[in-house]
């Protein structure tokens, strides 16, 4: 009897122990060379500490949550999203509340990088930029980039309203405290669709972030709005694109845990594992995304930091995106925004 | 009194029996297609429906505030509502089972009050929010001054009703006043019915262009021997079998600004600034008229195959001219295939969403852009099925047309 009893208690211990050894999670990021950057830094090394992680590929659309939470099927475990859809998901219990204690200390954390659902991942600007080798007089401001009889040329654009109503108003002469500011009014919206109205003829528009580097490596556009990180990706493989980083918009992406995954455990330690600083640094020694961890930055040198949207330099003038005036007024500024661009 | 033997029966039995025989044999045939029509009913109207029913099904409100939507009946949507309107507001909210319900009500109400989401999410945070009514209304003022606007009340009075026209109005640039009276959209937000005319132009240049081009395609394929034909059948059908991805990437490459197609044009001369045909209407127009291209030849094919090239050559003979009997007798005899065609080609492209998404600039986008941006994106399947709903509707209309038109059935084959 107490043979067959320590057997069995061996057998189970055996199949936590088995158990253990190959969780197995699904993490969902935006892909690109950030993803190369995630695996580098924490998908590969993560394996050792017995926690498998798939890597799967998305464009941020929020419908496959709603739907995998309302079907009560969800088979992601941790996703990275938008600033905008942290609040949105949260607010419509999408996503799991945090327990920070099991992620790392608030303090440690940049203040915009706790929030109630989702922990940030990295800050990411969206800045302009242009190709080094084939422009002769350097943007020095947003009116340049407005203005084609200084720099003639087409203008590389995100598709949509979202930062291009920003740049406009910078471009317009508003100062980057006061943009949103501005924004929020009637007038302020209709100053910068006029704005925007000026350069239409000249704006080539892209939606994946892999694509404004391209259009400045190609030659297809002059000045292009890009994700910083990409020009640093290109930059890694020989190019020399230039960033100009004042007005630029800086934000965070952030890990959420959708609500009802049968794997919350693993995926808590896998949120832990990623907020740790030693293994953030690794992640923006591979890609120029600026850590979430405060203590990583004494562990990356000059040259990497000089480079991050977070260095005292860069950062400089550049403005934080607005989820808040996002989450209003976005889809009301969406609307309007495809219909200007119809006219 | 002679028997009726088994071996000969009156004829009234006889009929009986055969028409016992003959139902048996139809429910026989019948229960054959029944996995069939099953299958229909699940994959094709049951999504219809749901899809309908999203787009007119308006729960947010109705579920979340019963008692503010009771207590701004009898207001008249002009002034500020009283102070009852705000306690009943403040119950409903205390009263929602999680933040879930709260998050749901915001977004409903921030589609139709841009600001919305932030306040009844402020509301609700703020809870418990206590007193009398005129208390509770100053405690949510002061929270948020922006409760004194009327908009917001119109927004939760508006939608008060479980079921809503509010999407398929907006789906056609139209929208209920404050009173609920039908008007149009404000100036800066019609989008949708300049965007409905874009996918019907684009539709129509490539109806046209698939039409040019597959026309005599088709009719020299049709005065091949077989052998022939067949093998230029299957040039034309291996990058129908290709995956569009990589025919649309195909033509990245081939038409961007030091693409293929430029390079060449500039090194035989013919211009010098290399042409812009990425990003554009060009673009789409090319790319999607290689895509559909098919989709006319085929029908166009079989319908040319059937028809005896001796009526033109009696036509011929009888004295015509080649050209007016090819005119006058060959193509009205094609004509089904060129309406099937051009029917199947102009379907096909308004439902378009690939292809103009990543060849197309931001005005170049069609109708399905848009259904898949409000799915994924905003996730508002409530304005997704309304536009689905319009791309339908107008499917279907063109389809009764073209019946009516060519008095005929879809000729396939």
């Amino acid at each position: 009897m107490k043979k067959s009893l320590i057997a069995l208690a061996s057998l189970s211990a055996c199949l936590t122990l088995s158990a253990h050894a190959q969780e197995a999670i699904t993490v969902v990021n935006f892909g690109g060379a950030n993803a190369n950057a995630q695996k580098v830094a924490y998908y590969e090394p993560i394996a050792k500490e017995g926690i498998k992680v798939t890597a799967v590929e998305y464009n941020g659309e929020q419908a496959k949550i709603k739907a995998m939470v309302d079907t009560k099927n969800v088979t992601w475990d941790v996703v990275e999203v938008e600033s905008p859809d942290v609040a949105r998901g949260c607010d419509e219990g999408l996503f799991e509340k945090l327990d920070y204690s099991r992620i790392a200390p608030k303090a440690d954390l940049l203040p915009s990088a706790v929030s109630e659902c989702g922990v940030g991942v990295f800050v990411w600007s969206t800045v302009m930029a242009y190709n080094g080798d084939k422009l002769k007089t350097a943007p020095t401001s947003w009116a340049d980039f407005f203005d084609t009889k200084k720099i003639p040329g087409k203008r590389g654009m995100r598709k949509g309203a979202r930062y291009n109503l920003e740049f406009a108003l910078l471009a317009d002469g508003v100062k980057p405290a006061d943009v949103y500011k501005v924004l929020a009014t009637k007038d302020g919206a209709e100053r910068a669709f006029k704005k925007l109205t000026e350069l239409k003829p000249s704006i080539q528009w892209w939606e994946a972030g892999a694509q404004a580097p391209q259009f400045l490596v190609a030659g297809d556009v002059v000045l292009s709005t890009v994700y910083n990180g990409r020009v640093d990706a290109a930059n890694r493989e020989g190019r020399n694109l230039q960033i100009y980083w004042p007005g630029g918009i800086y934000d965070l992406d952030y890990w959420v845990i959708p609500k009802g995954t049968a794997k919350k455990d693993a995926a808590y330690k896998f949120i832990a594992y990623a907020s740790k600083p030693e293994n953030q640094a690794v992640y923006a020694q591979n890609i120029a995304y600026g850590p979430t961890n405060k203590k990583a930055l004494a562990k990356l040198d000059k040259k990497v930091l000089d480079n991050l949207p977070t260095s005292d330099k860069n950062a400089k003038d550049s403005l934080q995106f607005n989820t808040t005036f996002w989450a209003d007024q976005g889809e009301a500024l969406e609307k309007r925004f495809a219909a200007w661009a119809t006219q | 009194m002679p028997m009726p033997t088994s071996a000969n029966p009156p004829l009234g039995d006889l009929r009986a029996a055969l028409a016992r025989a003959q139902s048996r044999r139809k429910w026989r045939a019948f229960t054959l297609t029944v996995p069939l029509l099953v299958f229909l009913l699940l994959t094709l109207l049951v999504p219809i429906a749901a899809l309908l029913m999203r787009a007119v099904e308006n729960p947010e409100v109705a579920k979340a505030l019963p008692t503010t939507v009771k207590a701004l009946a009898t207001w008249d949507r002009q002034s500020q509502p009283d102070a009852g309107a705000y306690a009943a507001l403040v119950k409903d909210l205390s009263h929602l089972p999680d933040t879930s319900d709260a998050g749901a009500l915001a977004r409903r109400l921030n589609t139709e009050a841009p600001g919305a989401r932030s306040l009844i999410m402020g509301a609700y945070r703020a809870l418990p929010i206590e007193g009398d009514a005129e208390a509770v209304r100053q405690q949510l003022l002061d929270k948020d001054p922006r409760w004194a606007e009327t908009e917001f009340w119109q927004a939760i009075a508006k939608n008060g009703s479980r079921w809503t026209p509010d999407y398929l109005l907006a789906s056609v640039d139209l929208r209920r006043d404050a009173q609920g009276d039908i008007a149009r959209m404000p100036e800066e937000q019609r989008a949708y019915g300049g965007i409905l005319l874009r996918t019907f132009q684009v539709s129509l240049i490539i109806t046209v262009m698939c039409l040019l081009l597959a026309y005599p395609l088709a009719y020299w394929l049709s005065t091949l021997p077989e052998r022939q034909a067949n093998l230029l059948m299957i040039v034309v059908l291996v990058p129908f079998w290709t995956s569009i991805l990589v025919r649309v990437a195909a033509w990245i490459v081939l038409l961007q600004s030091e693409g293929l197609i430029n390079t060449a044009l500039i090194d035989i001369g013919v211009i010098s600034k290399p042409l812009e045909l990425l990003f554009n209407r060009t673009g789409v127009i090319i790319s999607m008229t290689h895509i559909l291209l098919p989709f006319m030849i085929l029908p166009l094919y079989s319908v040319m195959k059937s028809v005896p090239p001796t009526y033109v050559r009696a036509a011929v003979s009888l004295g015509s001219a080649p050209l007016a009997a090819f005119a006058r007798v060959y193509v009205p005899q094609t004509l089904p295939g060129v309406g099937a065609g051009a029917l199947l080609v102009f379907i096909l492209s308004i439902g378009y969403y690939i292809t103009p998404a990543l060849l197309g600039g931001a005005d170049d986008q069609m109708l399905s852009y848009y259904i898949a941006r409000y799915t994924n994106v905003e996730v508002n399947w409530g304005m997704a099925c309304a536009l689905g709903a319009l791309l339908l509707a107008t499917t279907m209309l063109l389809y009764g047309v073209y019946r009516r038109l060519g008095k005929t059935d879809l000729a396939l084959a």
